[in-house]
């Protein structure tokens, strides 16, 4: 036996114990933080909608809730269309390329499967706030109709495009969807095919 | 003290003698009341500290009553406040103190920081103090931002979803941030409930605890002054300061006047104007969350507007974020940010003196600017305010520097 105490032994020993207990309080910690995420009723309650479109008139906007979230579903008339090459000079990112802010098959002028119809999010990517349908043109000059967020502001044309100068930073959101019949869509299947 | 050892002998002192052999009680009432010396000379400003006590043992007291019949559910929430309004006796009352008691703890709290920034007192030695204290009033921003989500009608939904997108602006983790908080796809059910956990255990504890921190480390270093002199530096023969006289009996006595002030304003809230016009309890509130349209007008409650009108000045949603934050954050560096000499505004230059005067405007203009809608004069008027909001801490190291101080006194003056 010997009094001298071995410091190195010492200090082994107390880096060993706060490490392994460390890596303990991580593990434990994991069931906690995870049971904050989307639970399993959450994610079968997020499971993808079929919306029927047939009773559409043109220019005719309806509001569908998926995931909780409001999607908004325009058929687009004509002259609806035409206006989405007039506005492109006032938008931040016309062309869809910047940021992905839709699936694959919705990078097209017209942002959508079907020219006629728009499927978007109707949450401004601000700060959530639902953009108000304003579809007629003015009084602003560079108005060509869209949707406006009452909240701060932001503004979006016919196709979701944001403008430039708003404090939204990006397009609104297209949901991933398809058609499963001329006259019925599925929002949230991933799949785009027409 | 003498009259404690005097009743030694006498059941009482007998008692207190068998106590105080297991646990420190007459030793802790001498060092945080009988013996705890602070300056003679406080004015007004000194009462707010003690206030936000009294607010805080409000809001728990109300919030365990309202507990029993607040029910956490999307489907039920709102009714359960209805119900609680209309049915519960005197549910109406203890409603109304608790949502009242939200606003007056700003109130309280916001005046109680201004006074620390009058006379200097987050400098040294009391820099935990200001940081501890900075601590207290983020947890109060969280308490508050999930208590109003709890009734559940437009305003509750709405607000929460502007705020909780905000987490979104960061970068790569903010969408799965902002799922995490949520715990769905959007603001629920879920939500809601976990909500009301933060709010009526993890924060009240954390703020409890807090609070406690916030005291022992002023009783510490002891109470600033209106004039920013360290009266521990002149002490009388008995060790006890010439500028000093005892918490209890003394600046007890004089608080329960300021309490029972307060008290009467409140109450006069609670029973003649307990929305105060849209301003405590806001009108779009009335109505329960609809998630398929906004409110025309959104607009948090008064106490969040300074930092909402900043929020709202950047056409960035980053940036915006992130100045926002700023803008909450910087008040804790003032210790560090303040290079005068002198505490006190009394001996200070005028060059703080017009400082603080401008950043008080640009305070309260802003908090009016977060109530009107973000469109044209008003947006410019944000932009110009919160310059000199950040103006006013990001150049202090200099103008506090350049400042002309008057000298300090050694001893405490009276004013009146």
């Amino acid at each position: 036996m010997t009094d001298d105490v071995d410091r190195n032994r010492r200090h082994f020993l107390t880096v060993a114990t706060a490490v392994t207990g460390g890596a303990g309080l991580i593990a434990a910690a994991i069931p906690f933080v995870a049971s904050m995420k989307p639970s399993a009723r959450a994610q079968a309650l997020g499971a993808p909608v079929e919306v029927p479109i047939g009773m559409l008139e043109p220019g005719e906007m309806i509001r569908v809730m998926w995931r909780g979230k409001l999607v908004y579903v325009l058929r687009r008339t004509e002259e609806m269309l035409s206006r989405l090459a007039t506005v492109t000079d006032y938008l931040r990112d016309p062309g869809s390329e910047e940021i992905e802010q839709q699936p694959g098959f919705a990078v097209n002028e017209y942002r959508s499967l079907k020219p006629e119809f728009l499927v978007i999010e109707g949450s401004c990517t601000h700060l959530g706030c639902a953009p108000l349908p304003e579809f007629q043109v003015g009084p602003a000059e560079d108005w060509e109709g869209g949707f406006f967020c009452p909240c701060h502001g932001s503004r979006f044309d016919l196709a979701g495009r944001v403008y430039k100068g708003v404090p939204a930073p990006t397009n609104l959101r297209v949901p991933p969807y398809r058609f499963l019949r001329e006259d019925l869509i599925m929002i949230g299947a991933e799949a785009g095919t027409a | 003290m003498a009259r404690v050892e005097s009743e030694v002998g006498t059941r009482s002192g007998a008692f207190m003698k068998w106590i105080d052999d297991r646990f420190p009680f007459t030793e802790t009432m001498r060092y945080h009341v009988t013996e705890y010396y602070a300056s003679k000379n406080f004015n007004w400003w000194y009462i707010f500290g003690v206030l936000a006590m009294v607010v805080l043992v409000i809001q728990i007291l109300t919030g365990i009553f309202l507990t029993m019949n607040y029910k956490p559910s999307a489907t039920d929430a709102f009714a359960s406040v209805e119900y609680i309004m209309r049915d519960v006796q005197w549910g109406w009352l203890i409603r109304y103190m608790h949502s009242t008691g939200a606003s007056f703890f700003f109130i309280v709290v916001y005046l109680h920081m201004f006074r620390a920034m009058l006379y200097g007192s987050y400098q040294k030695p009391r820099e935990l103090i200001w940081i501890i204290g900075m601590m207290i009033f983020f947890a109060l921003f969280a308490e508050a931002f999930a208590g109003y989500l709890l009734p559940w009608g437009q305003m509750s939904y709405w607000g929460a979803q502007v705020i909780i997108s905000l987490a979104g602006a960061i970068p790569f983790v903010g969408d799965a941030l902002v799922e995490w908080i949520r715990g769905d796809y959007a603001i629920s059910d879920i939500t809601l409930n976990r909500f009301f956990a933060f709010h009526v255990i993890l924060i009240p504890l954390a703020l409890a605890g807090l609070v406690f921190l916030h005291i022992v480390a002023l009783h510490h270093v002891g109470s600033n002054n209106p004039d920013g002199i360290e009266i521990k530096k002149n002490k009388g023969p008995d060790g006890v300061p010439l500028d000093g006289i005892a918490f209890h009996p003394y600046h007890t006595t004089k608080d329960l006047v300021g309490i029972v002030v307060f008290l009467m304003l409140f109450s006069g809230v609670v029973f003649f104007a307990p929305d105060m016009g849209g301003y405590f309890l806001e009108h779009a509130n009335f109505e329960p969350a609809n998630m398929m349209a906004t409110p025309e007008h959104i607009a948090p409650v008064w106490y969040f507007t300074p930092f909402y009108a900043i929020l709202r000045a950047v056409p960035d949603k980053l940036w915006g974020a992130i100045l926002m934050a700023g803008s909450v954050l910087l008040p804790a560096f003032l210790p560090w940010l303040d290079r005068s000499r002198v505490k006190s505004i009394r001996y200070r230059g005028w060059i703080y003196k017009m400082a603080l005067t401008l950043f008080a405007i640009s305070f309260v203009t802003l908090g009016w600017l977060g109530l009107q809608p973000a469109e044209g004069v008003y947006v410019m008027l944000a932009r110009i305010f919160s310059v000199v909001y950040f103006a006013f801490f990001l150049l202090m190291p200099y103008y506090t520097t350049i400042d002309k101080t008057k000298p300090v006194p050694d001893r405490v003056v009276y004013h009146g």
